[in-house]
């Protein structure tokens, strides 16, 4: 197992979470516990053992092509911090 | 007092016309009043909306509405902040959903509205389920009725005290690595995980989707195989619940439980178990050897590194999850010069630490370099953890085991410390990565002072009613679930 070298502002970064100084010294310390912790698999032989995502695997799980209800424009827009003609408002993408 | 009641008593009572499902809400919000400033099991709840459902209720039972249509007809049942109902707050006990109000219902609330079950209240959560005390919910923690400086435990705390203090008749919670059966372990009530797949997840908030169940928590397991019943069964809305008969819960409940299985788990008797808990299960393995079942020694050998595959797995599903709460769609929005940095800055703000600590850990073992050493790791433990249970039930019915290695800890004894918190999941969270079912109930009570003690059954993948025959037949010949809380008894009406 690799060793434990968690860059908790990198990291951050790739989740997209902004913290504060402190959080990166508290959480760097923790994860750090935590994931020593965690090396304890590395005591497991799992040679030859298929992983499993799930309990009960249902594959191509489909429906019928049909047309079905879903919410109106309105609904979705419900809890939209930010809209505006019947859209969802974010700040610039392109130049 | 009707919030006393258990749901099999109160439907008689409906029933004989006795009393109305309005006195019934009413007594609830009564009660509510008198404790939750206190325990806080609620984060909101609409009372004006609670009594005309009741009175709705009324109106069918008037005009001869039977229980074989409606079983929960008149039932006031409390929801873990993380299931959606239609026009109802949902924050899933945290800030970054601001002023969410849900625009649908989830399954298990069209299936509880359509029993005729009242819907009602927020029940109080750790954030976004993520841990096992409700200290992390943004609105605050709950208090165990039984002792007002302990936890009652997490995720669905709130839910569990709720059920407690007699401030519902039932409530729903979820269930990712105990979280329905640890908090009513603390809180002296029945919680049941059902096997994976069971019940619809449509309409609940995703924490770890391949753990994820929801279940009730109730007074009884009469009435957790009454609420179970009415709201399992497939959805073509989650694509992951399984086309299963959904067998009559109730009728499982014979009180005979002569010549079945039940295993012991050496692994399970570990050295952090206190040792009241220790003799609690013990007496009552006793107590189903009376009763006609035998007691067999099973093994469990890949145990030992579960909660290891737990926060690897869960963290990493949660990472992708919660991706979605980015300030574009619903809640909390901070603006940014740019969109990453809106989406940095919102969900900085949003989420509270131990949200922030699962998502960054589920995201480095899911990173380039990682994945192998980790995640893949993890998921290949779980096949031999489902093995483990798969191998016992060969011989088994089901298995007795603890639900927590302690009663009820105190607010802020593990707080600070993530890993002693995840520890205390120990017993519980082998089964979500089973995908089967387990239930908890009250088993006993630790001296001094006074706290629950929940015993725990684990089943075959969808043997749910083995369990609670076994678990119904133990509770019928034990006192345990009729004891109250004393602080939330003598109040004032």
């Amino acid at each position: 197992m690799a060793a434990v070298d968690l860059d908790v502002r990198y990291v951050a970064h790739l989740a997209r979470i902004e913290l504060t100084d402190a959080e990166v010294l508290e959480f760097d310390s923790q994860l750090g516990g935590i994931l020593s912790y965690i090396g304890k698999l590395k005591e497991l032989n799992v040679d030859s053992v298929e992983p499993m995502a799930h309990a009960v695997p249902r594959v191509n799980v489909t429906r019928s092509d049909e047309v079905q209800s879903s919410l109106t424009n309105e609904e979705a827009l419900l809890n939209a911090p930010a809209k505006s003609n019947g859209l969802f408002s974010v700040p610039k993408i392109v130049e | 007092m009707l919030n006393q009641l258990t749901i099999t008593d109160l439907c008689e009572t409906l029933d004989k016309k006795e009393a109305s499902a309005r006195e019934t809400v009413e007594a609830c919000l009564k009660q509510i009043e008198n404790v939750d400033g206190r325990i806080h099991a609620f984060i909101s709840y609409d009372g004006q909306n609670a009594l005309a459902q009741a009175d709705e209720a009324d109106r069918m039972l008037r005009e001869g509405a039977t229980r074989s249509e409606k079983p929960l007809l008149g039932v006031p049942i409390a929801i873990k902040d993380a299931i959606a109902v239609k026009g109802h707050p949902l924050n899933c006990g945290s800030k970054i959903l601001g002023s969410y109000v849900s625009p649908y219902d989830a399954t298990v609330i069209e299936r509880l509205k359509s029993a005729g079950a009242i819907v009602f209240g927020r029940a109080n959560m750790d954030e976004f389920a993520m841990g096992s005390s409700t200290e992390n919910s943004a609105f605050g923690v709950s208090r165990n009725p039984w002792d007002m400086g302990r936890t009652p435990g997490g995720s669905s705390g709130g839910s569990a005290a709720a059920v407690a203090a007699d401030e519902c008749l039932a409530s729903l919670g979820s269930d990712t690595g105990g979280s329905v059966r640890q908090p009513a372990a603390f809180c002296g009530c029945v919680g049941l995980k059902p096997s994976y797949g069971r019940i619809s997840r449509f309409g609940l908030v995703a924490y770890a989707s391949s753990l994820d169940q929801i279940g009730p928590l109730t007074k009884t397991v009469r009435d957790a195989a009454i609420v179970s019943r009415v709201i399992s069964g497939w959805d073509r809305r989650d694509s992951t619940s399984v086309p299963e008969n959904v067998p009559d819960y109730s009728a499982s409940l014979t009180g005979d439980i002569r010549g079945m299985r039940v295993g012991l788990a050496r692994e399970y008797m570990i050295d952090g178990l206190d040792p009241e808990i220790n003799a609690a299960i013990r007496t009552a393995s006793e107590e189903l050897r009376k009763l006609g079942a035998e007691i067999v020694e099973v093994s469990l050998p890949h145990t030992e590194f579960a909660v290891a595959a737990y926060y690897i797995i869960a963290t990493a599903e949660a990472s992708a999850n919660l991706a979605r709460f980015d300030g574009i769609r619903y809640g909390l929005r901070v603006d940014g010069k740019d969109p990453i940095e809106l989406y940095s800055k919102t969900r900085g703000a949003g989420f509270g630490s131990e949200v922030k600590r699962r998502i960054i850990l589920g995201t480095y073992v899911l990173s380039s370099g990682y994945y192998d050493a980790y995640y893949l790791r993890a998921q290949k433990a779980r096949t031999l953890i489902r093995q483990d249970f798969l191998n016992a039930f060969e011989k088994v019915d089901a298995i007795l085991t603890p639900t927590a290695p302690t009663a009820a800890f105190k607010i802020g004894e593990k707080s600070g410390d993530p890993l002693q918190m995840y520890l205390s999941d120990i017993f519980t969270l082998s089964c979500n990565l089973a995908g089967i079912c387990g239930i908890s109930l009250p088993c006993g009570f630790t001296r001094d002072p006074k706290l629950p003690i929940g015993l725990q059954l684990l089943g075959k993948p969808f043997g749910e009613s083995a369990i609670l025959r076994i678990a119904h037949a133990y509770e019928q010949s034990t006192d345990w679930h009729r004891e109250k809380p004393p602080e939330c008894l003598h109040l004032p009406n």
